[in-house]
This record gives C-alpha cells, sequence and structure tokens, in this order.
C-alpha cells in the first residue's frame, strides 16, 4: 500500500463518518463535525435527512400521482383510493373510512392499519417517490412546494409534526423510519444553520 | 363502558376498548346487517356511517367512539339510502347480498355528496366496497337510477 493510498483512505475515513455509530440507522448530527467545509457538510447533512426522507414510511404518502403507496415494499395503495380534493380521498372513500386517530392492531389476524390524526397524502407539489436527494432538497425549500413554508417551519414539521412523528411509531407490520424524530429534527437545524446547502444533481 | 349513539338511540356497552365495533354492533346489539367480511378493511361489507362519514367497524375500536353517532344499514334513513334501496330492489342488484349492506351505505354517502355523481366518482366511491358475485355493473346501475329519482 503506498502511501497515497493511506492518506486517501484515512481522509475518507476523516471527512466521511460511513463508519460512524448510528441511532436506528441515522447518524446524529454531530457525526458531521468533522466535515471542515459548511456547504459540504450542509449537503451531507441533508444527504442523511435523505435516509428518513426515503423511507417508506414518509415516501407512501408523499406520491407524485393521486394514489398513495402502501407498506414497506411500497405496493399501491389496496384498494385502490385516490387522492381527491384536500388529498383526502374520494367523497363515500375518504382516508378516514378506514384510517382512524391511531393504529389499530387486526382484531383477526398479524399486523394493523394504520392511523393518526389528521391522516391524509401531502399535496401533489410536495411528492417525492423517484426524485434526487437533490431533487428534493431543492423542492423542500422552494415555498411554493413546501406548503410556503420558512425553513424554521420546514424544522418545525419535521421535529415536531405529529404525522412526520408517525414515521417512527408506524404499527404492527411495518419497518420504523430510520433513527428518531429528534435526531431528524436535529438533523434539520443542523442543516438550516450551515445554509441549507443541496447535494450535487 | 362506552356509549354512543346507533341509529337514534342511545346505547352502553361494556366491552373491552379494542373490542371493534363490528363485534358490538352484531354480538352484543343484534344488528346484524352489518357484514364481517374480512377484518382488515380491504373489502367493504362492516360499513356504517360514523358521525356522518363512512367508517369501516371491523377496525374501530369502541374505545373510540365515546359520544359518536352510528347509523347502520338497519336505520338509515336519509333520502339517499331510501333511493339507493329502491333502485336496489328494482334491478335485483343482489346475488348473494353479503357484501350489500356496506354498498348501499357507500352509494349512499356518494350521493348525498355528489347527487348525479359521473361514473368516475362512482368508481371511487365503491372502490373499497368488494363484490364476490362481481355485480359491479349493477351496481353502478342502480346509483345511477337512485340519483334520478333523487333529481325528481
Amino acid at each position: 500500500m503506498n502511501i497515497l493510498t493511506k492518506l486517501t483512505m484515512a481522509a475518507a475515513l476523516f471527512a466521511a463518518p460511513a463508519y460512524a455509530e448510528t441511532v436506528n440507522g441515522l447518524r446524529t448530527a454531530d457525526e458531521f463535525d468533522s466535515i471542515t467545509d459548511e456547504a459540504a457538510r450542509s449537503a451531507a447533512l441533508f444527504e442523511e435527512m435523505f435516509v428518513v426522507i426515503e423511507s417508506p414510511r414518509c415516501l407512501n404518502c408523499h406520491p407524485v400521482g393521486d394514489v398513495p403507496l402502501q407498506g414497506d415494499d411500497m405496493q399501491l395503495h389496496q384498494p385502490p383510493v385516490v387522492r381527491g380534493v384536500g388529498d383526502f380521498g374520494a367523497p363515500g372513500m375518504r382516508c378516514s373510512t378506514c384510517h382512524g386517530a391511531e393504529n389499530v392492531a387486526f382484531t383477526t389476524g398479524e399486523g394493523s392499519i394504520p392511523g393518526h390524526s389528521p391522516w391524509q397524502l401531502a399535496p401533489i407539489e410536495m411528492g417525492w417517490v423517484g426524485l434526487s436527494a437533490a431533487e428534493i432538497c431543492d423542492q423542500i425549500k422552494d415555498p411554493e412546494r413546501n406548503g410556503n413554508r420558512t425553513l424554521a417551519e420546514l424544522h418545525e414539521h419535521n421535529a415536531t409534526d405529529g404525522l412526520v412523528g408517525w414515521g417512527w411509531e408506524p404499527g404492527e407490520g411495518r419497518t420504523p423510519a430510520p433513527g428518531t424524530q429528534d435526531i431528524f429534527g436535529q438533523l434539520t437545524q443542523a442543516w438550516i444553520d450551515t445554509g441549507a446547502a443541496c447535494p450535487a444533481g | 363502558m362506552t356509549t354512543f349513539t346507533v341509529n337514534g338511540e342511545e346505547r352502553t356497552v361494556d366491552v373491552p376498548g379494542d373490542t371493534p365495533l363490528l363485534w358490538v354492533l352484531r354480538d352484543e346489539l343484534k344488528l346484524t346487517g352489518t357484514k364481517f367480511g374480512c377484518g382488515v378493511a380491504q373489502c367493504g361489507a362492516c360499513t356504517v356511517m360514523l358521525d356522518g362519514m363512512t367508517r369501516r367497524s371491523c377496525v374501530t375500536p369502541v374505545s373510540t367512539l365515546e359520544g359518536a353517532d352510528i347509523q347502520t344499514i338497519e336505520g338509515l334513513n336519509t333520502p339517499e339510502a331510501e333511493a339507493v334501496q329502491a333502485a336496489w330492489v328494482n334491478i335485483d342488484v343482489p346475488q348473494c347480498g353479503w357484501c350489500q349492506s356496506g354498498q348501499v351505505v357507500s352509494a349512499a354517502a356518494l350521493l348525498y355528496e355528489i347527487p348525479n355523481p359521473t361514473d368516475e366518482e362512482i368508481d371511487q366511491a365503491m372502490a373499497g366496497n368488494i363484490c364476490r358475485c362481481a355485480s359491479y355493473v349493477r351496481i353502478r346501475q342502480a346509483i345511477k337510477d337512485a340519483a334520478k329519482t333523487l333529481e325528481g
């Protein structure tokens, strides 16, 4: 092993905390302190936020079309429901026809039906399925595509919103989102504090 | 103990909180018009009206129902429900009939919100009500017939 290879490996270990401790598969914000370039650190923080964002718990209700997905394998929702006015289903077949205010274990077998109040799709302009980290990063900073939120409001949403938090308490039969909502909120704040930079497209 | 209204009558039941509403309706209150189909909110046979909205009673714990207003097929007497049931009879929609109370509840809820629905709106509203006899063509026709009746 020549000196250049050794230096490259050392730099990689130092700069990219790929071997860092994780909490439920998610690195904490302080794991990125070693990245000295602030924009690079910010982009890396967003990449870690993306680990949560690309969880089926988040993507399933952030479709780019009018049909939600479901399950860890992100199948089309069954029954075949539609977005409807208000992102809450169609007349006669609203989300609340099946989804209540909390997860409900099936009485007749394994599994559960997810629930939270409210339970609805993200607006279509917030669709994420199939988009890259760079594309979603641009999207969630854009007030026209993020519900007219400031970055502070975006942090509040990620850190405290109940429906976001459901992603870590999804009920039997669904894998929780990586990390915790607290860590997701801390990553979001650190990303904002470092300039809310986006990964390269 | 949980107290709620069923078909206009106040009822109190003493069952474990995780007991599904469907069990309460059928086993405690002897209202057997609402059917068990799948138990996992996939078929629509157990549909009732809960506070004015369609609801699958098989996944509705009784603990969530304190003070709720529930309408089952036995008590559904809105103009829309009566028009739907008449249309159902006129063209003999049911075959085996198992799913039909859920179908009627969903159809009446649709017509309450959309008095003259398109085929697409009917499909969207009825997407969660499965019929093992595949009476879907007659269901759609009967909903349209009921809509005409309601127009006067």
